[in-house]
């Protein structure tokens, strides 16, 4: 058995100064908005490439599953296929998107200025959140690859979310289904802004999330419209898909309406996102 | 030494495994908490100073990758591990009652302060839903899941012990 040392502390005074520092460093880390720094680097560097392996080792795995059942060379064919399809899939979104700023976004704004397409970079999702409380996901590009605080992230033509953390090679990205999560919104059709919140229970009960204090005319905005980022938030770019009204009602004061919206991002199998580059705070400059 | 490597390597696995295979395996998007079970199960076999540091680094380890402010999980794991090192008197290897009672009450009062913390401080009154939606699911999984982990520990636990007790009477 080991010998005590006779100057050993104790274990619950050990437990108060670990409580003293941990409310320490949640108000430095909460007041200062800093996040692990050094930690961030030194974790990821241990962590990320782990998560990395076992998502190897799980698609290799799904990989030799399905090579049970398809041929060898039909996988070769399927493969080529993939990559076409992926990469058509993603010339699509960018023209999409390209084509959705330019259609919608400066006719109904009556904006005249021509919005640059946006620099993207492709990401895979590492791991989620371990818990079941919150909605935030790894991907596996870092600061390394550019990747900075507050930065857009979509999928497909929706918005998933924004970088509110990254690491020497990995960035934590909240989705906009998070409970903490809003986003300044609007209805293409008409403009009216409206404020979009993630929300736990509403998305574990029928995969919507819901939106608030959406000032419109009567009947302005029905089921089916589409919510879009607002120009006037200072960290989304505008003009980007949230999703479509799915529910909507009248407020009890009889001038707001709230609701929910469907996501257009399928947050259940999101494998793949695209980060984009450029941050509303730098275009405005 | 060889016991910290051996703890870092079940924090480690515990972790990758919760934050990439178990978020696959996700039953109605509920998931199992892992290194709850861990922070607890360390606390009841090896007495609350071992257990409020593995659960401090648990913690800390989801701090840094999911948390929003860094030192809120690992300060909640360090108690679960404080807390069950009480329970050491009473725990024996081959009784499983106690480690599943443990483990349960562990996770359920983890999920009461992210809760109290995180949910009802920002004005989400609905305890209910919460509590029938989110908590209770998680925590049957994480019974379940913890059944199995709960002998790999106490398996890797007892060798160690051994290869402890061998090498100490050895410089006797």
């Amino acid at each position: 058995m080991k010998r005590r040392s006779k100057r050993s502390i104790p274990t619950r005074y050990t437990l108060l100064l670990l409580t003293g520092f941990c409310v320490l460093v949640m108000f430095i880390s909460f007041t200062l908005n800093l996040s692990g720094g050094p930690l961030n680097t030194v974790a990821g560097y241990v962590f990320v490439p782990m998560q990395k392996g076992i998502n190897t080792v799980g698609s290799w795995i799904a990989s030799r599953a399905d090579d049970l059942k398809s041929l060898r060379d039909v996988m070769q064919e399927n493969k080529e296929l993939q990559a076409e399809v992926d990469k058509l899939t993603q010339d699509m979104n960018t023209i999409k998107l390209e084509r959705y700023e330019l259609d919608n976004l400066r006719e109904l704004m009556e904006l005249d200025q021509k919005y640059p397409s946006y620099e993207k970079v492709a990401a895979r999702v590492i791991g989620s959140d371990g818990g079941n409380w919150f909605n935030t996901f790894l991907i596996d590009k870092g600061a390394k690859d550019g990747i900075e605080k507050d930065m857009n992230v979509i999928a497909g033509s929706g918005l998933v979310g924004i970088v509110i953390d990254t690491g020497a090679n990995y960035a934590k990205v909240r989705s906009i289904i998070d409970d903490a999560s809003n986003v300044s919104g609007m209805s293409l059709s008409t403009a009216d802004r409206c404020i979009v919140s993630g929300n736990l229970a509403t998305m574990n009960d029928g995969q919507v999330i819901e939106f608030s204090s959406l000032k419109c005319e009567d009947g302005a905005v029905g089921v089916g419209e589409q919510i879009v980022t607002s120009h006037i938030s200072d960290k989304y770019l505008a003009g980007i898909l949230v999703g479509y009204v799915s529910t909507i009602e009248r407020d009890a004061n009889n001038l707001t309406y709230s609701g929910t919206v469907t996501p257009a991002v399928d947050f259940q199998h999101l494998q793949e996102v695209l980060v984009i580059l450029d941050k509303k705070a730098a275009l405005e400059d | 030494m060889r016991r910290k490597l051996y703890v870092f390597l079940i924090i480690a696995v515990c972790f990758l495994l919760q934050c990439t295979l178990f978020q696959a395996l996700a039953i109605a998007s509920i998931s199992p908490n892992l290194l709850v079970a861990v922070a607890s199960s360390f606390g009841f076999m090896r007495g609350r100073k071992e257990g409020m540091w593995i659960g401090f680094f648990s913690g800390l380890l989801l701090d840094i990758f999911y948390g929003s402010v860094i030192g809120f999980y690992a300060l909640i794991y360090a108690y679960i591990g404080y807390v069950n090192g009480f329970f050491r008197k009473w725990f024996f290897p081959d009784d499983i009652k106690l480690p599943l009672v443990l483990i349960a009450a562990s996770d359920f009062s983890y999920s009461m302060l992210v809760y109290l913390f995180l949910f009802l401080l920002r004005g989400k009154l609905q305890f209910t839903y919460y509590l029938l939606h989110i908590m209770l699911p998680e925590l049957v999984y994480t019974i379940l899941v913890a059944i199995i982990l709960y002998f790999i520990i106490l398996k890797i636990n007892q060798n160690l012990e051994m290869i402890e007790k061998r090498s100490a009477s050895k410089f006797v």
